[in-house]
Order: structure tokens, then C-alpha cells, then sequence
């Protein structure tokens, strides 16, 4: 069988020779225990001022960056950007509960769909457990709530993503995506999002819209004074 | 060391084979410049070659055999200084390299490693001196050696020693940094490969157009002026140690005109 | 349609040929003011940089010292996650694992992402031969299927092609779409690329894509794009590969953010890449996309007698491609001249372990040993002094005493200082009478090689040995 023979092969090669009890325990000792590495200095920073790293990132990334106070203006956020972009009013979004929850109302003119993506659907909106700030990326776990395929196969993905779930690092972003998945797996893709799809294939002339959405909105959403931070 | 001292430092030169055999003047500049800074300086008659060549051609046993001579050879000195970053490094990291498994080595190979200078990085790290004894009136542009700039960081030593010549104006030409293609032997394997690189080397000193290109490496100075010539470019080609030192009789590499 | 057959051993005409290839030229002029400056960039804005190259080569170090272990760990965890996991010891078992999947499967298209292991194994000819309809999704391995070329570098497949010949390719094989439509702009050759790409991803019953690093505490595998079509190839149809190799494992998330901050700042200059995809098994029952089943291909293919050879480092590997970026090599000639999978000086260690130092003898041969490789790998592999053994086994092994000889002359006159010396002052006097009249000489009947594209100086005439002894009167040991 391939998977003896190679980790004999391995075994082999190493200079302990045999897995060794010692070797063994370190491994697991460091699984379980894993070393934290260095975390970028970037990222010590007052938080309005790590918020602003946030969204310059996304803005060189070439992402629309929006921005709303309170919840209850998101969906008229949302139908002004896909006006002003003469996009489509409508959001395919996955079963999200703070999406779910919204005052759509507000915003009638916007058709909603749930579910996962269709090809034909112009706009996708899932909702970030976490934005990073030290490149502008944002973390999504997938699933019903907010399935992957609405990131990639939309020409448009909406990301609402709340001030408070806005950290410093990787480390701090998955730790938070993770709390809220609440579950001790994995989902089947954390997808972290960086901007819009793009390719430097041609020549290295860098252009948007490679096979995933050509444009990326971002929108922030809570109390600009709040420094409140989501643990 | 300072000046005043009244035991001089005693500098064994390595003159490497290139500057032996096809271009002395830059072992009298370099001499020039050592005992400007106080040195005394003696070039071991059993010196031939630092064993590059076989070295980097996979004749480890030649180049090993070439280690131990040369260690004998500069046992009694101070310091051994080299007018060649790769000849430099050679000594200096892969002589150890070399002998790692020769124990009894061991205590003669790190003390002849410690004792290794490239001439540049000696003058300026070691007898820390201010001012040289040339003088130039001229544009000048500096390429950076591979094996001095990565292998022995090399870089600010040689613009510190050139800003201090009175007269000389030192341009940085783009991608000064960047191999010349000389390579060694690769300039005779893979010809063809080596003067593609060297002519982007060319352009980039054509673009700044000075009078004189410098390095501190006589290989990438004859692949460069080799290269200069063939193009019948105006741009003379020496060693940094001759404009340094005011060792300017010899014509550049690859110009005519009497030889000292 | 059979990929291009792998040819190092024709690098020396290759490269000849790819010096006087004027479009090839055009495009590799373009290599150091693009990817390469772009990593500088990436390089000054983050301090922690150079930090993090000693952390990652730490983490790859320490998993090649028990990478039997990572592997059982990711593999135990991965199947917890409801993945298979496969093991391939060789590449043709490789193409038949994958073979079977898709047969199984009943697949008739399938959507690759781009993969070096797969273009290692040939998985797209041997896929292609047993009637599958196969569809590289990446634009950069796109356009190279449509020219039946082999990728030319590791990151950006298609740098060796010009924008015009790219439209000239999508216009021969896009027979479809009207032809008298304007594809002559970067944005109109991509949007048609979208458009023809996108049914094949949504009709795919099978997506392949490769990992650029496998988690062993989740079992999962991290996969980075900027086009997005990663994640269109795993997340749309039912079943989704992962073929990777043995030595792409690290131990936790942690060490995978460290991997991440240096990888794409490295390859592109960007801080992270658009789409950074963790994927761990098929979908969750209450998912509504994501494929039913996911299978995990590791292959081993060679690395397995790596890790126990002195080329040993040449396993922390990450792909990054920034050493051909800044290759005066690469730069000169592209990575086709290499006839390998893997070019630049990253292939110039890689080829002859996987293919034989015979047939690859050439590559670790074609370097001048700058050593801007070895600055610039994110995770310090000791690229100069790797290809050095390289030479050294050619050596041991090279019966030729042709070629041996003018070094061993060499080196027997330079162990003998009193004949070195007799033997240099006649030659240098030669040369310097030969030379005289111009500084310089323009034929070497013995060094044509130097003087057929630059002239050779005249050396002064005495050597400094010589004349230091009369002027210094003694000094000799």
C-alpha cells in the first residue's frame, strides 16, 4: 500500500530513525500547544486607527468601501450602492440572522432571494464574522448563513461586516469566526476575501473580474465613536 | 588600531590569480592603500589561486587541497586582505566549508577566517580610515560583486571610500546590484547566457554615462569591460582600488596605451 | 492532446534559441520592473519581513523532521472531516487515483485549478487520454492548454506570451464567438476568458485543484488565487480533488498565517492574495453549495528520497516563484529554456532530483551563483549551495576527462606555486604582446567562447608576483 510504503520511506530518511515515543510526544505537545509566531506591528494600533488600515487596504485592493451607523440603515446603504453603480436591485443572501433580521422594509425597491447562488444572479451579500485589518481581508464561514458560492459566482459580492468584528490580526479574525460558527469543526470553506477577483495573466496588465465577482463592496456597519470590540 | 601605534599591523595580501596575472596594478593600489593606512603588507610567494574555479565546478578535492595550502601560506599575519569580494568569501566562508570535517583543522581554519578582509571592508571596518591618496576628476558609477555585496555585505564601504575622493562624482546606475553575468567559469560555459546579462549591465552604465565603471571584483570587470570594448563604448573600466589608491598609469581594462 | 514532454537536457539550445526569441525578450523585460519590484515594495511596508523568512523556514525545518507524523495527524483529520484521503507513491499512480475518481464519479468535464504537481505528473494528457474533457481554469494555465505549451513559471504560467499572441490563440480557439469582435485590451482578452470559462465551471462534474499548504490539525488545505477560479472549481461540482504533495503539510492555523504573510508578499507583492480559501472536507449537510465529496491526492513522487538526501531544504519550497523573479538566468531566457515543470534556480535543484542528473546535468550548470535566489526565498533554501552539489556529483560522475581536463591542469599548477608562476609569466607575457596594440584581444583561439560577444583584455605583460619580488626583493615562503 502507497501510504506504508511512503511513511516507511520517511521514517526512514528521518534521523531518529523509528517514531520514537519522544518524537511523538512533541509533536502532539505542539499540536495541541502551538507556538504563536510574530504578529505584524501594524496591527498595535488605537482602533478607529487600525479601522482606517482596514479600510485603506480594502481601497487599494480596489473594494468600495461603505459605511453605515446603525443596522437599520443597511439595506438602503446597500439599494443606494447598486443604484449608484447602475447594478441590479437585487441580493441573493444565504439564511445570515443578522441579514435575516434587517428592516428590509426600508428598502423596497431591493428584491432579496435566499439560498445559494444561481449563475444568472447579479448580486451576492453574505455577512463577514470578521474583518482584518492588516490587509483588508475579510472572513467568511460558509453554510447555509451564508453560502461560498454567493462570493464567486455573482458579478457583484456585498460583505457586511460589523465595526466591532473589525481585529488586528489573522489570529484575531479567526479566533472571532470561529466563536461564532460556535461549532468545534471547521466549515467547509473560510473563505477570507481580500478585494475583487483579478488577474495579471495578460501581459501583467493587472484587471478585475478574472472569474469571481468584479466588484466588492464592504460595508461597515456601527457607531464610528464606538471603539466597542467584539470578543 | 590606531595611528600611532607602534607595532604596525601586519596585512598579508592575497593578490588573487585575475589581479596576479592579468592586472598587478590593482595589487600595487591595493599595497598603495594598506600602508597609507599603516599597514605592512607581504604577499606570500606560495599564493596561487583561491581554488574557485574548482570549487564551484565540483572538484571539491582540488579546492580542498587549495585550502589547506593556502592557510599555511598566511599563518603569520595579522590580517589576510583580498582586492575581491568572491576571492574574499571564498577564504572566509567556504575555506570552513570546506574543511568542516578536517578536526585537526579546525582551531587554524576559524582563526584564518576571522583574519580575512576584503580589501574595502578592511580599510573602512577595520583601520577605519578617512581619507585615500588618489584623487579623480570624473564621473564614476559603482557595480556591486555578487559575492562581496550578499556573501560579505559589502555595499556602503565602497561609496564611503569613493565620496572621499577629491574630484570624484559617484552616480548610482539602475540595478547596480544585479549580476553581470560573469559567473566564473559560467562565462565560458554558457557564453551566449553571459554576454545577454552583461549587456543589460552595459545599459545600465550607458544610461548614466560615466566616465569610469568601478568594482571590486576584477571578473565582473573584465566580463564588463570585455563587453564596453566590444561595443566601442566610452566608458573605461578599473578596479575601485586603483581610483582610490591614484594608481591610474595603466591604462583602463581593455584599453590601449602603456603598460606600467 | 499531450502536454509538452519535459527536455532539460536540451537547455543549452533552448537557450540560445530563447535569446534570439524577440517576443520572449519583450515579455521577460517586463520580469524585474513587475513581480520583482513589486516584492520590494511588499517587502519595505512590512519590517517584520525578514522575520518572518527565518520563521517560516523554522516551520518547514521542523516538519521535515517529522513529516511522517504531520501526515498521519492531517490525514486522521481530514477523514474526520469526511474527506478521503489518497496516497500516491509515484505520478502515473497519481493520474490513476484521480482517473478513478472521475470514472466513478461517471465525469465528463472536469475544471482543474492551476497545479505544479499537476503538471509534474502529466495529469492533463493522462485525464485527457482516458476521454475526459478537461478545462485548466486559471487564465495564465488557460491560454497555455490552448497553445499546448508547459507553464514557464511557477506563479504566472503565461509570462512568456505576448498580449498579442494571446488574442491570436483566443481567437483560433473561440471559433464560437463573432469574429469580428475587438479583443485587443487586456480587459476585453479577460472579460472573453470569464465568459468561456464560466459554463465550463457551472457544467463541471469534477473540479481538481491543487493546496498550497495542508493543515495537519484540521485537515484542511489552504488555497490561494487572485481570479477566484479556485474556489469556482471546488465549490460547483459535486466532487472536488485536492492533489498536492507530502511536503505541503504544516502543523496548526498558526503556522499557516506565518506561511501566508510571506507567501504572496514574495510571489506578487501583494499583502495577502485576493482569495485565501481553508477547506476542510465536502459540504455540511445543511450546506446548500459546496461539492458531496471531497478527495485528498498525496503524492510523493521523489520527495520521500529528497528528505533523505542533501538536497533536503529544497522541500521547504512554498512556489512562490520569487527566484526566478530576480534570476539573472531566468530573466535572460524564461522558464521554457529549463524543459522542466519547474524552472529558475528553484527548478535548477529540483529537476535533477526528479528526473536524473543526467538528463538535467544543465540546469544546476547554467547559474553565475549571484545569489539573489537565496536573498529572496521566503523560506532561505540555500539554492547556491544546493546546485554546488549538484555540480559536485556531475563531477564525481563525469567519466569525460575532456571536460576535466583544463580544470584539473588548473589546479595541479596552482598547488605548485614555483610552476604556477613559471608557467603564468609565459602566458601572460603571450597574451599581453598578442594584446598590446589595442588593450585588448579579440579572438582567443582557446577561449572562443569569451570572445565571441566580448573582447578579452590584454593582461598587463608581468605579473604582480614577478614584479613584486624584484621591486620588494624577497617575501616568498
Amino acid at each position: 500500500m502507497s501510504r506504508d510504503a511512503i511513511l516507511a520511506r520517511l521514517r526512514q530518511a528521518l534521523p531518529a530513525g523509528r517514531a520514537n515515543g519522544a518524537r511523538r510526544d512533541a509533536v502532539n505537545a505542539r499540536l495541541a500547544s502551538p507556538p504563536k509566531h510574530i504578529i505584524p506591528a501594524r496591527v498595535n494600533r488605537p482602533r478607529n486607527e487600525l479601522i482606517d488600515l482596514f479600510k485603506s487596504f480594502l481601497a487599494t485592493q480596489n473594494a468600495t468601501v461603505l459605511e453605515v451607523t446603525a443596522a437599520a440603515g443597511v439595506p438602503n446603504a446597500i439599494a443606494d450602492y447598486l443604484r449608484s453603480e447602475n447594478l441590479p436591485a437585487f441580493a441573493r443572501m444565504g439564511t445570515d440572522p443578522f441579514l435575516a433580521t434587517l428592516p428590509w422594509h426600508s428598502a423596497p425597491g431591493l428584491t432579496r432571494q435566499s439560498g445559494r447562488a444561481d449563475p444568472d444572479d447579479p448580486v451576492g451579500l453574505s455577512r463577514a464574522a470578521a474583518g482584518v485589518a492588516e490587509t483588508g481581508t475579510l472572513m467568511i464561514a460558509s453554510g447555509a448563513e451564508n453560502p461560498v458560492t454567493l462570493a464567486f459566482l455573482p458579478d457583484t459580492h456585498v460583505i457586511v461586516v460589523g465595526r466591532e468584528s473589525i481585529v488586528g490580526s489573522y489570529e484575531d479574525g479567526y479566533a472571532l469566526v470561529m466563536k461564532e460558527f460556535g461549532k468545534s469543526h471547521l466549515p467547509r470553506t473560510l473563505n477570507m476575501i481580500s478585494g475583487p477577483s483579478r488577474t495579471g495573466d495578460i501581459g501583467g496588465h493587472i484587471v478585475m473580474g478574472a472569474h469571481g465577482p468584479r466588484r466588492l463592496a464592504v460595508l461597515i456597519v456601527g457607531e464610528e465613536s464606538s471603539n466597542r470590540v467584539a470578543r | 588600531m590606531t595611528e600611532g601605534q607602534s607595532k604596525k599591523t601586519r596585512v598579508g595580501l592575497f593578490v588573487t590569480c585575475l589581479v596576479d596575472l592579468m592586472r598587478p596594478s590593482v595589487g600595487f593600489a591595493a599595497v598603495r592603500l594598506l600602508e597609507a593606512a599603516g599597514c605592512d603588507v607581504a604577499v606570500p610567494g606560495a599564493q596561487t589561486c583561491c581554488g574557485q574555479p574548482g570549487y564551484n565546478s565540483g572538484d571539491t578535492a582540488s579546492a580542498r587541497a587549495l585550502a589547506k595550502r593556502t592557510i599555511a601560506a598566511f599563518e603569520d599575519f595579522d590580517f589576510i586582505v583580498v582586492p575581491s569580494g568572491s576571492c574574499a568569501a571564498m577564504l572566509k566562508r567556504h575555506y570552513a566549508e570546506l574543511l568542516a570535517d578536517d578536526e585537526e583543522a579546525q582551531l587554524q581554519v576559524r582563526s584564518f577566517s576571522e583574519r580575512v578582509h576584503e580589501l574595502l571592508s578592511f580599510l573602512v571596518n577595520v583601520c577605519a580610515i578617512t581619507s585615500v591618496p588618489g584623487t579623480y576628476e570624473g564621473r564614476v558609477t559603482y557595480h556591486d560583486g555578487c559575492s562581496g555585496l550578499r556573501e560579505l555585505g559589502i555595499k556602503m564601504e565602497a561609496r564611503k571610500l569613493l565620496e572621499s575622493v577629491p574630484g570624484l562624482e559617484l552616480v548610482e546606475m539602475a540595478d547596480c546590484e544585479v549580476c553581470c553575468g560573469f559567473g566564473g567559469l559560467f562565462s565560458v560555459k554558457f557564453p551566449e547566457l553571459s554576454a545577454a546579462i552583461a549587456a543589460k549591465k552595459t545599459a545600465c552604465i550607458d544610461a548614466v554615462g560615466p566616465d569610469l565603471v568601478l568594482a571590486g571584483e576584477l571578473g565582473c570587470l573584465m566580463n564588463i569591460a570585455g563587453k564596453l570594448s566590444r561595443d566601442d563604448s566610452g566608458t573605461g573600466c578599473r578596479h575601485v582600488a586603483e581610483v582610490l589608491a591614484g594608481e591610474m598609469d595603466a591604462p583602463p581594462i581593455c584599453w590601449p596605451g602603456k603598460q606600467p | 492532446m499531450p502536454s509538452v514532454k519535459p527536455t532539460p537536457e536540451e537547455f543549452a539550445s533552448n537557450a540560445i534559441a530563447a535569446l534570439g526569441d524577440s517576443a520572449l525578450q519583450h515579455a521577460l523585460a517586463e520580469l524585474p520592473k513587475g513581480l520583482a519590484a513589486k516584492r520590494e515594495r511588499a517587502k519595505a511596508a512590512l519590517p517584520e519581513f525578514e522575520a518572518l523568512r527565518r520563521v517560516g523556514r523554522n516551520i518547514k525545518d521542523h516538519v521535515l523532521d517529522n513529516l511522517d507524523l504531520y501526515l498521519e495527524a492531517f490525514e486522521n483529520n481530514a477523514l474526520a472531516a469526511g474527506s478521503h484521503v489518497h496516497w500516491a507513491s509515484t505520478a502515473q499512480e497519481a493520474c490513476d487515483i484521480i482517473g478513478n475518481i472521475c470514472r466513478e464519479t461517471g465525469a465528463r468535464l472536469v475544471t482543474k485549478g492551476k497545479s505544479m504537481v499537476s503538471e509534474e505528473i502529466g495529469l492533463l494528457a493522462d485525464l485527457e487520454a482516458s476521454g475526459f474533457n478537461v478545462v485548466e481554469t486559471d487564465l495564465g494555465e488557460y491560454i497555455v492548454q490552448l497553445r499546448k505549451e508547459m507553464p514557464s513559471h511557477v506563479m504566472a504560467p503565461a509570462i512568456h506570451v505576448r498580449p498579442s499572441d494571446i488574442e491570436a490563440t483566443f481567437r483560433h480557439h473561440h471559433r464560437e464567438l463573432e469574429p469580428g469582435r475587438n479583443i485587443s485590451t487586456p480587459e476585453a482578452l479577460v472579460s472573453e476568458a470569464r465568459t468561456v470559462l464560466r459554463d465550463k465551471f457551472i457544467g463541471a462534474d469534477v473540479g481538481i485543484t491543487g493546496a498550497n499548504f495542508l493543515i495537519a490539525e484540521t485537515g484542511s488545505a489552504i488555497l490561494v488565487t487572485n481570479e477566484g477560479n479556485g474556489d469556482l472549481t471546488q465549490s460547483l461540482p459535486k466532487v472536488h480533488i485536492v492533489l498536492t504533495s507530502i511536503e505541503k503539510v504544516v502543523p496548526t492555523l498558526e503556522d499557516g498565517w506565518a506561511l501566508l504573510r510571506i507567501l504572496a508578499r514574495s510571489a506578487s507583492g501583494q499583502e495577502i492574495a485576493t482569495y485565501t480559501t481553508i477547506t476542510t472536507g465536502p459540504k455540511r449537510p445543511a450546506d446548500p453549495d459546496g461539492p458531496e465529496a471531497c478527495h485528498i491526492v498525496l503524492l510523493d513522487n521523489g520527495r520521500s528520497e529528497l528528505l533523505r538526501s542533501e538536497y533536503r531544504d529544497v522541500l521547504r519550497c512554498i512556489r512562490c516563484g520569487a527566484c526566478m523573479n530576480f534570476c539573472p538566468v531566468y530573466g535572460a531566457i524564461g522558464g521554457h529554456a529549463y524543459g522542466s515543470v519547474y524552472s529558475g534556480p528553484i527548478g535548477a535543484v529540483l529537476t535533477p532530483a526528479l528526473v536524473g542528473l543526467s538528463a538535467a546535468a544543465n540546469l544546476p550548470q547554467a547559474s553565475t551563483f549571484c545569489g539573489k535566489c537565496e536573498d529572496v526565498c521566503p523560506v532561505e533554501i540555500p539554492l547556491v549551495g544546493l546546485m554546488r552539489r549538484w555540480r559536485e556529483k556531475a563531477f564525481d560522475q563525469d567519466t569525460s576527462w575532456r571536460n576535466r581536463a583544463a580544470l584539473r591542469v588548473w589546479a595541479a599548477l596552482a598547488k605548485r606555486p614555483a610552476l604556477y608562476r613559471t608557467a603564468a609569466r609565459s602566458m601572460v607575457a603571450i597574451l599581453a604582446v598578442l594584446g598590446r596594440s589595442k588593450g585588448h584581444l579579440e579572438h582567443l583561439p582557446f577561449a572562443s567562447a569569451w570572445t565571441r560577444n566580448r573582447d578579452f583584455p590584454a593582461p598587463q605583460g608581468q605579473t604582480f608576483q614577478a614584479q613584486w619580488a624584484r621591486q620588494r626583493g624577497g617575501g616568498k615562503r
